[in-house]
């Protein structure tokens, strides 16, 4: 079996659990962040990297990475983007509705066997919330990790999500935060490119280092070519992948990524593992 | 006094021969630009290439009813300016200083004529410039691609 | 289950005319029993009350897109092979009802409840179908979740297998090493012994509840000529196989071939009507619905089959990742063929040849398979996505 997964689960995966909704943030103007709350005598406990399914009552389910800090208890976060029914009515939910939930599903990054080293999370638009945790961890444990790095791309500054928050981690010593867009109005004082060209000019030691990455398919092609000419081995880079996902639990078949199935052997992999699948079309 | 220390430092030209950066430390100026202020603006004679060592520039362009447009941003190591070889030598973008900018504004002519007279250092220089075109070319290429779009605009 | 004994010690026979007395027998343990009958020209799987519903004197023609059933000159009641479903139809409903959800007093989530009237026999399962029938164990059952629905119906079900008297116009279990011997998998296996004066079931206890069974039906101890004829029958079965297909390497063949100009050919035949996908025992894909009442109180969750030929099968962000009839099919052979071992740890086929049979183009795995291994690509086309 994948060398990310997970111990077994014991509920029926086609029966949800009635969550509640504690807050709904706006992020942005098509994305929205649900605080949910589990029943009271469910135990629910996740690793960064993994993901819930949502139900929208009557209209379908949507997996949703879990995007919240994994050693606070309490209520789980889910940064929701507005794609298309779903999670539509997802974005709609307001403080007291109830929402179905089954999880956690999936494999989640390998945080432990970074230690000792740099770790460099590289996210690109809706990325940014399946690594938050992870940066929740490396933060809560900071005194393992070697540089911390965070390398963020948006389409434009508006579309940025968790601002405040990155100000705050920006203005720590002890990582380095670089925010990139594609494109600005006049009076942006950050950068103007993309992620990928970020590699060549942050400053960490290749060699050692592990990429944690989140963000659209080509996007992070192209930064995987951009981590693998700056030295860093295939096997130490992680990649956050999707596919249609229905049951989450392994045998609907819609989630297929040639040998994967991504509910089970992902959404986090090893780029070793991936690279030959990602090179074809239409797998 | 001549820029050649610095030169050989910037990251562009440091893997060059120390003779053809001897030749460029001819054609080089130090600069400094106030930030806010312009480098170029767009439609002027192009006669320089800058080697940014310190700050961060624009590259913006304005159009009526959407302001202007910041298409590119960089900073030290960096640099802006091919239109010096290319006819007809005429800035496409306006160029502005965000921050404080240091740089080395290497002359178009001055160049141009060096390059002649040294066939080498002209291959030298036109590999590195077309490294870093092709680098700008997939940039852009990757932002045309709009990898974060909106989906309900792109779904067809 | 406990693996019948290999040396024909403790194999039974029965006359054809008791047969009715083991299904009854079957039937008083509180089954109902599903077996192969004849309906609108085919042999299918459905309900039966006793061994009058067989296809007796029935046989079945097979080729590429070519289905026909044709009277035998004896009254066999196993002498064909199999048809357009599968036990899955059974085991795996083409449509289920999985939770029920509330939203009037609070949000509250069930599961369906009980799933089926009664246990199944089901009679007359060909050792093709008995392997067909674990793959989908390992689906279901195997992975860190259970599939509830496939759980409830497959739990306590009764096989009686068969081993078959003649191989069929497509089948090519040898090839994958899946019969035509029933090795395992049921409660009693049966060959059917027919010729000039005889009509017998030589009788192969599987497990002891089968023993059981078989202890309320007159039979007795087989005699050692009687296992040799029917290992005779299973041999010349084995002998005669209407397709082969060579599965030496046949994963990394594959894998290395992903953009082997075959696929452009075989898509231009392919229809991608998704028949292979349905009459295929093994194929699970199905989708999620979620369905809410006009109330908009009550709502329910449903599957249903679903197909990797469909284009919204690997619907994302707006479009599907497989838009080609190339990319479709090359997903559902190289799944059943190769992927299907890295993601569930054997293959996907068993060679029963129902996708030959009931592809309407009559598309031929077997001969796909050969196409690619015969014609290494020019080295500018080479994928190459190695092992997983």
């Amino acid at each position: 079996m994948h060398p990310l997964a997970e111990p077994a689960m014991s509920a029926p995966w086609t029966v949800p659990a009635p969550w509640r909704v504690t807050a709904a943030r706006r992020e942005s103007a098509d994305t929205v962040t649900l605080e949910l709350e589990p029943p009271a005598e469910e135990d629910f406990a996740f690793r960064p990297g993994q993901f819930n399914m949502l139900g929208a009552f009557g209209v379908g389910e949507v997996p949703i990475s879990i995007s919240g800090d994994p050693a606070a208890g309490g209520q789980v976060l889910h940064t929701i983007r507005d794609v298309g029914m779903a999670t539509r009515a997802l974005c709609a939910l307001e403080p007291g509705d109830p929402v179905g939930v089954r999880g956690p599903y999936g494999t989640s990054w390998p945080l432990e066997a970074a230690e000792g080293a740099d770790v460099v999370i590289i996210a690109g638009g809706i990325g940014l919330p399946p690594v938050r945790p992870a940066v929740y961890h490396l933060l809560a444990h900071r005194d393992r990790y070697q540089r911390v790095v965070l390398l963020y791309g948006a389409r434009t500054p508006s579309d940025l999500l968790f601002t405040d928050e990155l100000a705050g981690w920006r203005s720590r010593f002890d990582v380095d935060v670089q925010v990139t867009v594609d494109a600005a109005a006049g009076g942006w004082q950050g950068d103007v490119g993309v992620v990928p060209d970020l590699i060549a000019t942050t400053r960490f030691d290749p060699a050692t280092a592990t990429a944690f990455m989140v963000g659209p398919e080509i996007m992070m092609r192209f930064t995987v070519r951009a981590l693998l000419s700056a030295g860093v081995p295939e096997d130490r880079i992680f990649l956050s992948m999707e596919r249609n996902m229905q049951c989450a639990a392994a045998m609907c078949g819609h989630c297929q990524l040639g040998p994967f199935l991504v509910c089970r052997d992902g959404p986090v992999f090893c780029h070793r593992s991936l690279a030959p699948w990602l090179r074809l079309r239409e797998v | 006094m001549t820029l050649e220390p610095l030169l050989r430092d910037h990251p562009f030209l440091k893997d060059l021969e120390p003779e053809h950066q001897a030749l460029l430390a001819g054609c080089a100026m130090n600069v400094r630009f106030g930030a806010g202020s312009f480098l170029f603006r767009e439609g002027d004679a192009a006669g320089q290439c800058f080697l940014i060592r310190e700050g961060k520039i624009s590259l913006e362009i304005a159009a009526p009813g959407r302001g202007s447009i910041i298409v590119q941003t960089l900073g030290a190591g960096d640099v802006t300016g091919f239109s010096w070889l290319l006819e007809p030598h005429q800035w496409q973008f306006d160029g502005r200083a965000i921050e404080p900018v240091r740089a080395i504004a290497l002359d178009g002519t001055c160049l141009r004529g060096k390059c002649a007279d040294d066939p080498r250092l002209g291959f030298e220089l036109t590999q590195l410039f077309a490294r870093l075109a092709i680098r700008r070319l997939q940039a852009t290429r990757l932002r045309l691609l709009d990898v974060y779009g909106n989906v309900h605009a792109s779904a067809g | 289950m406990t693996q019948a004994p290999a040396d024909g010690e403790g194999q039974l026979v029965m006359a054809r005319g008791h047969l009715d007395r083991m299904l009854e027998a079957i039937t008083r343990r509180g089954f109902r029993l599903i077996g192969p009958t004849v309906r609108d020209g085919a042999i299918v799987y459905d309900e039966i009350s006793s061994s009058a519903d067989l296809p007796a004197g029935w046989t079945d023609e097979q080729d590429g897109g070519t289905y026909r059933l044709r009277s035998r000159d004896d009254d066999a009641l196993f002498g064909y092979n199999v048809g357009p479903q599968s036990w899955k139809r059974h085991l795996f409903p083409p449509s289920s009802l999985l939770s029920r959800a509330r939203s009037d007093d609070g949000l509250s989530f069930a599961a369906a409840g009980g799933q089926q009237a009664a246990p199944m026999a089901f009679i007359g399962v060909r050792s093709c179908e008995l392997h067909a029938i674990a793959i989908q164990d390992r689906v279901f059952l195997g992975g860190r979740h259970v599939d509830p629905v496939y759980a409830d119906r497959r739990e306590g079900a009764f096989i009686v297998a068969v081993n078959c008297g003649q191989a069929g116009g497509t089948c090519f279990c040898v090839s994958m090493q899946t019969g035509p011997r029933a090795q395992s998998g049921f409660d009693l296996a049966l060959t059917e012994l027919l010729d000039d004066g005889r009509h017998d079931f030589l009788v192969e206890i599987g497990t002891a509840r089968g023993a059981e069974v078989m202890s309320e039906v007159a039979c007795r101890a087989a005699p050692t000529a009687d296992v040799a004829a029917a290992d005779q029958i299973i041999q010349r079965t084995a002998a005669s196989m209407g397709r082969q297909m060579d599965t030496g390497g046949i994963k990394d063949l594959l894998y290395e071939n992903f953009e082997h100009p075959r696929w452009e050919e075989v898509a231009g035949r392919c229809l991608a009507c998704g028949n292979c996908t349905m009459a295929c025992p093994t194929c699970f894909c199905f989708s999620v619905e979620n369905v809410s009442d006009l109330t908009g109180t009550q709502a329910e969750l449903h599957r249903s089959w679903d197909s990797c030929f469909t284009m919204d099968h690997s619907y994302l962000h707006g479009g599907a990742v497989r838009v080609t009839n190339r990319s479709r099919y090359r997903q559902w052979m190289t799944h059943k063929l190769a992927t299907w071992i890295d993601q569930f740890g054997t293959s996907g086929c068993v060679g029963c040849g129902r996708c030959i049979t009931w592809c309407p183009v009559g598309i031929d795995i077997t001969e796909e398979v050969a196409a690619i291994r015969a014609e290494p690509p020019d080295q500018a086309e080479g994928g190459q996505p190695g092992d997983a």
